[in-house]
């Protein structure tokens, strides 16, 4: 169990920042479903909930995520669902149970990064940038090849492009953490496959998205299959508890198919 | 620290301290009903309502409580005893521990979807455990007492 020894809910950013940046044990807050299964010993903890950050908003051609805002919001915002085929309420949806989202925040699973995000594969498929008190605004994809630091995320933008996605997870069982996660969009006549829980980290396979983007229309069936082969190529995967690394290659090459055939479905 | 909440209907002030969590915070109160189960924030057993929406006491600071309304099945006596009606009809209890939470979660859920079908049923129910019924009788009873006829 972790330990909290105190709080602090500043009125703004730039006291929660200068707070946070304190101490080195200070640290933000976010639903702390996760944190409070380490030991963590937090001097102060910052707690965002007074600074109104729990809000999505549709502004035409981009949706805003506050940072505070639970999963199951997500899942059941109309816009998210509107757009790209529902892909972000889809991939939150089978994470533990409707009472485990309603605490769970979106700023906490981006800015944690955690191998196990189905959220992070999903937005990765995505044009997604996230905003940072210290760190400014930069691509999801920047953001996760920077080591963490003493930062606050305060929102997530996903610039709304037109095309279509599709989410694909295996679990051991429901409810359970998933073994693998992968998305899959074509957006703008642009790929992107995100693979996750590898079980580190979603990471995008650059090079397999640009053979689907670049392949023979009339030959879709095979262009797909090489594709397959080169994400699994150009993607790591590693063992844990839930499966080993030779498990998660050969499942991650019927996720990436079958997402995919759905999109190509989709068209 | 002091925070004020409203516990089925009635406004208390209480001091916790940083690293309490409702489920303890709650059962201190006397409401017993408010289970500790995994302990990992998967079982569902603690589940109560933070401002009329399901919510894992177990992953809840007690201090982020401060000016809401928190729903156990002590306040919810009635409805919850017509539903159990439905529960003893079917067989659907066992041991009986995990009853709380997922009474609240059917009650949750009652609110909150239209016209459900047996699967959005399954599907809103995935965080509530059960070790012993193996979920058949509740479902059973879930669909009598909503009237849901569709799959």
């Amino acid at each position: 169990m972790f330990t909290l020894l105190n709080v602090a809910q500043p009125d703004t950013l730039e006291a929660a920042y200068n707070i946070l940046k304190e101490k080195r044990s200070n640290a933000v807050l976010g639903g702390c479903a996760y944190l409070r299964l380490g030991s963590q010993t937090i001097h102060t903890g910052v707690d965002l909930s007074k600074l109104g950050l729990r809000y999505s908003k549709d502004y035409g051609s981009y949706i805003e995520i506050g940072a505070m805002t639970s999963l199951r919001d997500v899942e059941t915002n109309a816009a998210l669902n509107n757009y790209a085929d529902g892909l972000l309420p889809k991939a939150v949806a089978n994470i533990i149970g409707v009472q485990f989202r309603n605490v769970v925040t979106v700023g906490a699973s981006v800015f944690m990064r955690y191998g196990f995000s189905d959220f992070l594969t999903a937005l990765l498929a995505l044009d997604t940038e996230v905003e940072l008190i210290k760190g400014g605004r930069m691509t999801l994809a920047a953001f996760l090849d920077t080591p963490r630091s003493k930062d606050i995320l305060t929102k997530i933008i996903i610039n709304k492009t037109k095309g279509h996605a599709a989410y694909q997870a295996l679990r051991n069982s429901a409810s359970d953490y998933p073994l693998l996660t992968v998305a899959a969009s074509q957006l703008d006549g642009e790929w992107k496959i995100a693979v996750g829980a590898r079980p580190i980290r979603a990471r995008l396979a650059v090079q397999a998205a640009a053979q689907l983007r670049d392949g023979d229309n009339d030959r879709t069936a095979e262009v797909m299959e090489q594709a397959v082969q080169t994400a699994v190529g150009e993607l790591s995967f590693g063992d844990n508890r839930r499966a080993s690394a030779a498990y998660r290659q050969a499942v991650a090459q019927t996720l990436i198919k079958r997402a995919i055939a759905e999109v190509v479905a989709c068209k | 620290m002091q925070i004020t909440v409203i516990i089925n209907h009635r406004q208390v002030t209480l001091d916790v301290q940083p690293n309490d969590f409702l489920v303890d915070t709650l059962r201190q109160q006397g409401l017993y009903s408010v289970r500790r189960g995994c302990d990992t924030s998967c079982c569902g057993l603690c589940t109560i309502w933070l401002n009329g929406k399901p919510t894992l006491s177990c992953a809840t600071l007690s201090f982020r409580a401060h000016g809401k309304h928190i729903t156990t099945i002590e306040g919810l006596r009635h409805e919850a005893e017509g539903f159990a009606h439905f529960m003893a009809a079917e067989g659907a209890e066992q041991c009986g521990y995990c009853s709380p939470g997922f009474i609240l979660t059917v009650l949750a859920m009652k609110r909150e979807l239209v016209n459900p079908t047996e699967a959005d049923i399954i599907h809103y129910l995935t965080g509530n455990m059960c070790r012993c019924t193996g979920y058949q009788g509740q479902l059973r009873a879930i669909k009598k007492y909503l009237g849901v006829t569709a799959v």
